[in-house]
């Protein structure tokens, strides 16, 4: 399958402290990586420097072949990789509506009937087409993340990057958030999961890369990696989870 | 109870014009201090050390003058040591201005940081520029949490105009003292009526300006 994403010998650091430590990682398309690691173990920097909100000090971000230009504000490449953060990050003053369109119509100069008839086919699939007049604040955790994600979807992005969407929500508004994207993992979207939820990441996973102290530990399939962990360091994250 | 007073020759006419002279030193100083308060609020967000610590002095300075000195400051002090030749009025403006520039500024500057990083990051992720960013993420959220608070401004300017009679304005409340003087024969008790409308002429003034900031506040709470 054609690859899409390619990192070579990144390297971030916060001051002396190194981040992340020559990552090295290829996507295809339509895979579905689950990136799993204990907190600080640099997991969102990783998501965040792929898009370039943080600059990168080493290495490439490679896009399709075309560079992401790390810490700048117009990175062309951007436009195609979708993101979804914990917090969900609606913009409270407009409609949910107005937020899931603002970007196509702004950064992609689409007509405004052909971006609100693709909004509300998509918030019909999450459910939400009913709210599009709502105010963020008049939705719940699990509707916002929902909107957050078709947000992204309406960018047509060649890539999802999910920075821990189910964090932030209670614990019963979880599974409306992973069903969705449970479809759209059917839908061969190529995504990239950064979560805590184990049983999630089993579910969805076609690769599971295990992130410690800034370095990829472990690259393996979900099978091997939850049943047979190669490393130390991936044993005793995994026994953490069990009561 | 002196409410007969009023109603006398041009009394009532002479209150209310009283009002409006206290509202048009208020509103001339309230749009100087927008103005200005958003250009400085704007500077403060900036956070380079020197200005910002030559703003933040300007701000405790205000803060700590009660407004009637620095009224006398300006009106007596001023004008005798430089003899520049400024108008009570003139005075009251730049007194008031100088004030509310300050209050504007630190809500301005209250504003801006009351944004967080990450509506930023989001916007930016979703492709926009920094421009479209501004102008369609960042300025309509902190322009929708100002107004309200510069309407709430204007309202407190209203009420403290009643201390520039002290360097000579004859405004709604010298009015109401002089009305009292002018009938201390014929009726030794108005000053209750006089008073008591004075103080409805005020309501009239900052109740619906209040009411305004109000239901803006709630319209657009987030």
């Amino acid at each position: 399958m054609e690859e899409i994403l390619r990192i070579e010998h990144l390297q971030k650091r916060f001051d002396d402290f190194t981040v992340l430590e020559d990552i090295s990682l290829s996507v295809k398309k339509g895979e579905v990586v689950v990136i799993l690691g204990p907190s600080g173990c640099g997991k969102s920097t990783l998501l965040r420097c792929i898009n370039g909100l943080e600059s990168i000090d080493e290495g490439k971000v490679l896009l399709e072949g075309e560079t992401v230009n790390p810490g700048h504000v117009n990175v062309p490449a951007r436009k195609k990789i979708g993101m979804v953060f914990q917090s969900y990050e609606l913009f409270p003053h407009k409609t949910i509506l107005e937020n899931v369109i603002l970007a196509p119509l702004r950064v992609q100069k689409r007509s405004k009937a052909e971006a609100t008839e693709e909004a509300l086919s998509l918030l019909e699939r999450v459910g939400l087409a009913v709210r599009k007049d709502s105010y963020p604040r008049q939705l719940s955790g699990g509707q916002k993340q929902r909107v957050a994600i078709v947000r992204a979807l309406m960018m047509h992005p060649e890539i999802l990057l999910f920075d821990e969407v189910t964090a932030a929500l209670d614990p019963e508004m979880v599974r409306e958030v992973l069903d969705v994207i449970l479809d759209l993992a059917k839908q061969k979207a190529t995504m990239l999961i950064v979560t805590h939820e184990l049983s999630f990441a089993k579910a969805i996973a076609d690769r599971i890369l295990f992130l410690d102290d800034g370095a990829i530990v472990e690259d393996s399939d979900p099978k091997s990696f939850f049943e047979t962990p190669k490393t130390q360091r991936a044993q005793s994250f995994l026994r953490t989870f069990e009561f | 109870m002196g409410f007969e007073v009023i109603f006398k020759g041009k009394n009532l006419i002479r209150l209310l014009a009283g009002l409006g002279v206290a509202m048009k030193i208020s509103i001339i100083s309230a749009l100087i201090s927008i103005l200005l308060g958003i250009v400085l609020g704007m500077l403060m967000a900036l956070k380079r050390p020197v200005l910002g610590a030559i703003l933040r002095f300007y701000l405790e300075v205000v803060r700590i003058m009660p407004q009637m000195v620095l009224l006398f400051l300006v009106f007596f002090g001023v004008t005798k040591a430089t003899g520049a030749n400024i108008t009570a009025e003139t005075a009251s403006v730049i007194v008031f201005s100088f004030w509310g520039t300050a209050e504007m500024a630190d809500l301005v500057r209250g504003c801006l940081a009351g944004i967080p990083i990450i509506q930023y990051e989001s916007s930016k992720a979703l492709g926009l520029s920094r421009l479209q960013i501004y102008l369609y993420v960042i300025i309509p959220q902190i322009i929708r949490r100002l107004i309200p608070l510069s309407i709430n401004l204007i309202t407190r300017m209203i009420k403290t105009t009643s201390l520039i009679m002290m360097i000579g304005i004859v405004e709604v409340l010298k009015v109401a003292q002089q009305i009292i003087e002018a009938n201390r024969k014929s009726d030794p008790h108005a000053a209750f009526g006089v008073f008591a409308v004075v103080f409805l002429l005020y309501f009239i003034a900052c109740w619906p300006i209040s009411r305004l900031s109000k239901y803006l506040e709630k319209k657009w709470e987030n």
